[in-house]
């Protein structure tokens, strides 16, 4: 099987005042569909600058990334927001909800910029509330919902476009234990029962058991590539 | 997609109603101001279209005295000098079609109980051609009047109203300065002059009938002015030279003396009041087309700042598959309803403002349907103008830039 995401010889670098600053320092991964993938590493080490060009938001300064087969590097804007609305699905640490808009407007949000019909997207929204349980807040607004709630709204959103790929950013670095533990099942759930790819950051081991693969990341380099079990022994 | 995104725009202005109102208010102003001096200016030019026209076109008027005379300025019409053999003679002339010699006045006028003070002009049945004025009922004084000089007359429709109410005046007889006059012919309604005055409280009667009869002058047998219409607009140079020609030598004036007349020429004067009605009616459509600028740059400043505190949002919005174009529409949107909406606005206050004038100032407005659309289209324009650079601000943001911004 073609693999989701194939990268080579990656790298990162910011420009500052004080001159480019290398972020990551030419990382090689490759993830085929199905996989559930923990990053994991230090603040600083240049996780959420990965994910971000992995979510198409960011580019590269050097080096190669095939998403689903396409070489994101030849792709145009129009392109990259077609391919981030239709095989990538966000879930924020900060939930990024839209704060005016009910529940219902917000999952149904990529649909609009999916061209779908109306009727088909306040089902669709409802269906993925459904799935994570929020269906009869389907008409409040974000702020009227906890922190936890916000965040199965976001996966919700992230699903409704039924994407291959769901990229997550810290996505239980707001919430509680409990609360965590919540939202990890749900991916894992959406992992093995729809197959859809996961691949989120986290800093707790305790959330990275939930995966099956696990990256960590040092200094804008990849140190680790393996078996989660194996890498807390 | 459209619909959504007019739901969304809807829901953004709710959000912060009173910036959006006072944006709006900008525009409602601008639009109103608009309407409002396009409707006086264009009120202002349609009286005065409506006066020329009633003054009969391709005139002169024959004034007695010179502009200057012997060094000594002489008021125009001051010592009589023409005659009514003068118009005679004009009249054959072949760049003239009719020509009518004035005698005016005022006088009392009394039909049984009612008495009414008004113009008197001793004039020939010419007078009537030259003004492009016609009879409504009965008939003109014919010239068999005016060589014997008949006590008739043909009374305007102010003065009609004022002695007969709903009475037909057509032979009834009047008194004017006690004497009696035969009323032959009813004059047709014909207006206000360019200075603003009745022109239909007048009454006509022969001019030989006026200058023995009601007006006893000094200067016997002469006519305070002359009206005169040239056969065409071509011809009106001609007929000047040719009037001048023809009066000097009737008059006796020697090779480089001034005149003891004027000939001048009343359609070229009215037309230079129309161009000056027109260049005031497109200053005050400039002036307030400065307040629908401001009002449109007062657009484009809230966007901009709508812009900053919702880039966060578009950062969002492009996370999820918003493309450059949907971004830059959603802006758009956002200022061109409030184009339109505040447009819609100040056409109501325009219109009223130009009705509260019409009915309390008295002021000629005209609205048209051209007017209003054009004001539509302008302000629809300024919002797209003004809305285009800060949604394409919006729209070139880089999405992770947006997404980090706080
Ligand atoms: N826009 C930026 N400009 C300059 N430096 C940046 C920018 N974004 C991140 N960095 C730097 O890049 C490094 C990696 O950041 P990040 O990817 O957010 O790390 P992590 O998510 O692993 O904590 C940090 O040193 C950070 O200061
Ligand atoms: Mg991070």
């Amino acid at each position: 099987m073609d693999p989701i995401i194939r990268i080579e010889g990656l790298h990162k670098e910011y420009e500052t005042d004080a001159g480019p600053v290398p972020v990551l320092k030419g990382i090689d991964l490759t993830i085929d569909p199905g996989e559930f993938v923990a990053i994991m590493g230090p603040s600083g080490s240049g996780k959420s600058t990965f994910m971000n060009i992995l979510g198409c938001l960011d580019v590269p300064t050097r080096g190669k990334y095939i998403l689903n087969g396409r070489d994101v590097g030849t792709l145009n804007s129009d392109q990259l927001a077609h391919l981030r609305n239709e095989v990538i699905g966000f879930v924020f640490q900060g939930f990024n909800l839209l704060p005016r808009a009910n529940l219902e407007d917000n999952v149904s949000l990529p649909l609009v910029y999916g061209d779908v019909q109306k009727s088909e997207r306040i089902a669709r929204a409802n269906d993925m509330l459904e799935k994570v349980g929020l269906a009869k807040y389907a008409k409040s607004l974000p702020n009227q919902i906890s922190g936890g709630q916000q965040q199965r709204v976001a996966i919700a959103r992230a699903l409704v476009n039924r994407p291959k790929l769901i990229l997550a950013d810290e996505p239980t670095g707001n919430l509680d234990t409990r609360t965590s533990g919540e939202i990890m099942s749900l991916f894992r759930q959406l992992n093995e029962s729809d197959g859809i790819t996961v691949v989120l950051v986290t800093h707790e081991p305790d959330i990275a058991t939930y995966a099956k693969r696990l990256v960590k990341f040092l200094d804008g380099s990849l140190i680790y590539d393996g078996e989660v079990s194996e890498a807390r022994t | 997609m459209t619909v959504q995104m007019l739901i969304e725009a809807w829901r953004a202005m709710g959000a912060n109603r009173l910036r959006t109102f006072l944006t709006m208010l900008g525009m409602v102003i601008g639009v109103g101001a608009v309407v409002l001096m396009l409707a006086i200016g264009q009120g202002a030019q349609y009286s005065v279209s409506q006066s020329i026209s009633s003054m009969g076109s391709n005139l002169f008027i024959i004034l007695s005295g010179s502009s200057t005379s012997g060094g000594l300025r002489m008021g125009l019409g001051a010592t009589p000098t023409l005659t009514v053999a003068d118009a005679q003679a004009l009249s054959e002339l072949p760049e003239m079609s009719a020509v009518a010699p004035v005698v005016p006045g005022v006088a009392q006028v009394v039909y049984g109980s009612n008495n009414w003070s008004t113009q008197v002009f001793g004039t020939t049945p010419a007078y009537l051609t030259v003004r492009n004025w016609t009879i409504a009922q009965g008939y003109p004084f014919a010239d068999s009047d005016v060589r014997s000089a008949t006590r008739v007359a043909m009374i305007g429709q102010t003065v009609a109203q004022n002695l007969f109410g709903n009475e037909d005046p057509v032979n009834k007889t009047i008194r004017i300065k006690q004497s009696p006059y035969l009323v032959v012919g009813l004059l047709s309604a014909k207006g206000q002059s360019l200075d603003g005055r009745d022109q239909d409280d007048t009454i006509l009667i022969p001019v030989t009938t006026a200058q023995r009869k009601l007006f006893g002058t000094q200067f016997q047998g002469t006519v305070r002015f002359i009206m005169a219409q040239a056969v065409s607009a071509q011809m009106m140079p001609a007929a000047e030279r040719e009037m001048n020609a023809l009066l000097r030598q009737r008059h006796h004036v020697r090779e480089g003396a001034d005149s003891d007349f004027t000939v001048r020429n009343l359609t070229a004067l009215v037309n230079t009041a129309a161009q000056a009605t027109r260049v005031m009616s497109i200053l005050l459509g400039a002036i307030a087309s400065i307040s629908l600028l401001v009002g449109g740059i007062g657009i484009m400043n809230i966007m901009l700042v709508s812009v900053t505190e919702r880039t966060r949002e578009i950062g969002i919005r492009v996370a999820i598959g918003a493309r450059q174009r949907d971004i830059l529409m959603q802006f758009l949107m956002e200022a061109i309803i409030i184009s339109i909406v505040g447009c819609t606005a100040g056409v109501v206050l325009g219109v009223g403002g130009a009705a509260a004038a019409n009915h309390f100032a008295d002021i000629t407005v005209v609205i048209t349907g051209g007017s209003i659309l054009q004001a539509f289209m302008v302000a629809a324009c300024v919002g797209i103008f003004f809305g285009f650079y800060p949604a394409r601000k919006a729209a070139r943001l880089k999405p992770i830039e947006a997404l980090r911004y706080q």
